[in-house]
């Protein structure tokens, strides 16, 4: 277990999921690829399949149809792997709290392991949570 | 022998945000039907705008679709601001142009990006991408943040241009536009661009109208409406700039208008800094009274049209909001049926469905069961980029 | 064509099919038609007059449903909204606009499943936006429908 999370956080397979988003969080998880941020020189990957995921990205307030899906790609992301939420709407919901179709937020459907709050999360703020998770499921490993 | 295989178009990738779901129907390599289920997305927004404020209203727009998020507070406004013809001051115009117009010029950027790693240039990708990042430093400097701005009020604007950033806006505008002319060049230019853009995904004008396309999507077709033009709003009748047309409607003409609409985009932003008079941001309205309003507004995708009935109480007794690509999408069975599966992904990009929905494609072979995955439609569009280079003997 | 003569061609052309015309500025004015005259009306600012459609948009005005359809006339600006009122609000049925447009193919679906009208002639009235296992019936955007909230006290 400490094998796999040493691993774990040295390069970082981040799977991105929008469960309903205005794109904007969206959009900004992909500019970290781009040439100014550039998330790659951290060991940061975008992966297409959750099969080879250690980290599940979420954006989006959890639309009542992608709720299935998430909970399926949840189960299907091998363990460890850990979750963090992008954004206001990952987080709680955000504006789309009332919402006719936004039934919970994300954290009620699947366990988090780190929010980024913003509207949206400016790039610096993804590599910054990231290295927060980083650090926490080191320090996790050095208690267990 | 042909057999019906269908291609649903679905999920998740890395690469596209929006989830809509399409299912194509293909025989073969070409695609006979096409069907869409959407509402992935669906938030609900115009139920939530019933309980809250007018002044509220606005935010919510702003988040219907992250890049048209100067688009729709400026239709939401001016439908509100139709029901009872509150007046705007000029600066408050000049800036809401500005601020528009930097939005057309970002959401232009990152569609030559996207569409470039289709087509397997991912290189255009990077480097759209990185000078898209001028503007977010433009909008960060003028508004306060790189995308949903909170400019927007009825009876003006929130905030002001200061006279110390016009010289950094300038200058990061003059940083710009050699890049725009080697983007031009890169893709305008290439022959391969050429042989795998031209006659593809045509959709005809009278389809178009048909329809009722909007945006780059119709002008690409020869419809010749711009709202920005034909109702005019915000400064666009005071600074003089041209609608971007083309005839052939494919995929080819449509990324011709949005490259060239870029610099128009620019000349305007430019025009409105030099003639923005000084004077109040905001006229100040106290109450909205009982009645009915239209606003419409040009989306980087088109025609973004905004109803709002009200009661004279302080909510919206309804509001509708019509983004553009709700128009548009349809067009997508128009122009994809007939043509190949290798293409499908640049025929819808080529719709710019409020930042591509083109993940939502997952291609079923009734045949042998296998499913494809959009990486495995996108890299089938890759490699017909990569034959076709080879074909005419360019590395 | 201005809205005076826009008006005026529609006026001419219906006579007394037209309940009522409120111009509200140079470019705004909204019509009220009978919902049965809807096919009629429609085809004819689409096709003859040359209007594009721009959206149709429903209102539940608690004793009845409104359908409002939205056209431009992009050359001079003007909007131009066809009102259709549905008394009936458990059972409210208007004629498709399909046969006349494909641009209102989805609109209808939308109009559908939020308020629960019946477009005659519209065999496609699947859900659009709704998720599947939304129950039938329950109409979100009509205004008995109220959003549960949630207690946070309890959580």
């Amino acid at each position: 277990m400490g094998f796999k999370e040493n691993i774990l956080t040295k390069s970082i397979y981040v799977f991105h999921l929008s469960s309903g988003s205005c794109n904007n969080c969206d959009i900004e998880i992909l500019d970290c690829l781009t040439p100014r941020f550039d998330i790659e020189r951290f060991g940061i990957v975008l992966v297409g399949s959750i099969k080879h995921a250690d980290v599940l990205l979420c954006t989006g307030s959890a639309n009542r149809m992608t709720i299935p899906i998430i909970k399926d790609l949840y189960e299907q992301m091998p363990k460890p792997g850990f979750v963090v939420t992008f954004g206001a709407c990952g987080a709680s919901r955000g504006l789309f709290k009332d919402s006719y179709n936004t039934g919970l937020p994300l954290d009620e459907i699947i366990p988090v392991d780190a929010y980024i709050p913003g509207c949206p999360p400016k790039p610096e703020a993804i590599i910054g949570g990231l290295v927060k998770l980083i650090g926490k499921v080191r320090a996790k490993k050095k208690k267990g | 022998m042909s057999h019906k295989a269908h291609v649903p178009i679905g999920p998740y990738h890395p690469l596209q945000e929006e989830p809509e779901f399409y299912k194509l129907v293909v025989e073969g390599e070409t695609v006979v039907d096409v069907d869409v289920r959407i509402g992935y997305n669906h938030r609900g927004i115009e139920k939530i705008s019933e309980s809250k404020n007018f002044d509220q209203s606005i935010f919510i727009v702003e988040r219907i679709c992250g890049i048209c998020s100067s688009s729709h507070p400026v239709a939401c406004v001016q439908a509100i601001e139709d029901i009872c013809d509150i007046t705007v001051p000029e600066r408050a115009l000049y800036i809401r142009s500005i601020n528009q117009e930097l939005e057309r010029i970002h959401s232009h950027l990152l569609w030559l990006g996207l569409a470039g790693h289709f087509l397997g240039y991912n290189t255009v990708f990077m480097w759209a991408w990185k000078y898209r990042e001028l503007i977010c430093d433009i909008m960060e400097t003028v508004t306060g943040n790189r995308q949903n701005y909170a400019m927007l009020k009825v009876g003006g604007v929130r905030r002001d241009i200061e006279r110390e950033h016009v010289p950094y806006i300038l200058s990061r505008l003059d940083e710009l536009l050699p890049k725009l002319d080697m983007l031009k060049g890169a893709v305008l230019d290439d022959p391969v661009l050429a042989a795998r853009l031209k006659g593809v995904g045509i959709l005809t004008k009278e389809a178009a109208i048909d329809y009722a396309a909007l945006g780059p999507v119709a002008r690409a077709s020869g419809v010749d409406i711009d709202v920005r033009r034909d109702h005019p709003y915000a400064a666009y009748d005071r600074v003089k700039w041209n609608v971007i047309t083309q005839t052939e409607g494919d995929v080819f003409a449509k990324t011709v208008v949005r490259i060239l609409e870029m610099y128009e985009s620019a000349s305007i932003i430019r025009q409105c800094l030099d003639n923005m008079p000084d004077g109040p941001i905001d006229s100040n309205p106290k109450e909205i009274p009982a009645g009915e309003g239209i606003g419409v507004s040009e989306a980087p995708r088109g025609e973004c049209f905004h109803y709002i009935k009200s009661d004279g109480s302080n909510s919206p007794v309804r509001h509708k909001v019509r983004a553009p690509t709700y128009m548009n999408f349809p067009t997508f069975r128009e122009t994809v049926m007939g043509q190949t599966v290798s293409d499908a992904t640049i025929i819808l990009a080529a719709i710019d469905p409020c930042y591509c929905c083109t993940e939502r494609m997952l291609i079923v072979d009734t045949k042998d069961k296998s499913i494809m995955n959009v990486e495995e439609l996108i890299r089938l569009s890759q490699e017909k980029t990569q034959r076709l280079k080879e074909k005419m003997g360019i590395k | 064509m201005n809205i005076d003569e826009a008006l005026k061609k529609i006026g001419d052309h219906f006579g007394s099919r037209i309940l009522k015309v409120n111009r509200k500025s140079s470019k705004r004015a909204y019509i009220d038609i009978y919902p049965k005259d809807v096919v009629d009306v429609v085809r004819y600012i689409f096709k003859d007059m040359g209007l594009r459609f721009n959206i149709a948009s429903a209102v539940d005005d608690f004793d009845s449903l409104e359908i409002l359809y939205h056209f431009t006339y992009d050359p001079t600006a003007i909007i131009i909204s066809i009102r259709a009122m549905l008394k009936d609000k458990n059972d409210p049925h208007i004629d498709t606009i399909t046969g006349v447009t494909r641009s209102a193919w989805w609109i209808e679906r939308e109009m559908h499943e939020l308020f629960g009208i019946e477009f005659d002639g519209n065999n496609d009235l699947r859900p659009l936006l709704l998720p599947d296992d939304w129950p039938s019936g329950v109409y979100p955007l009509r205004k008995n429908f109220v959003v549960p909230k949630r207690d946070s006290r309890k959580e």
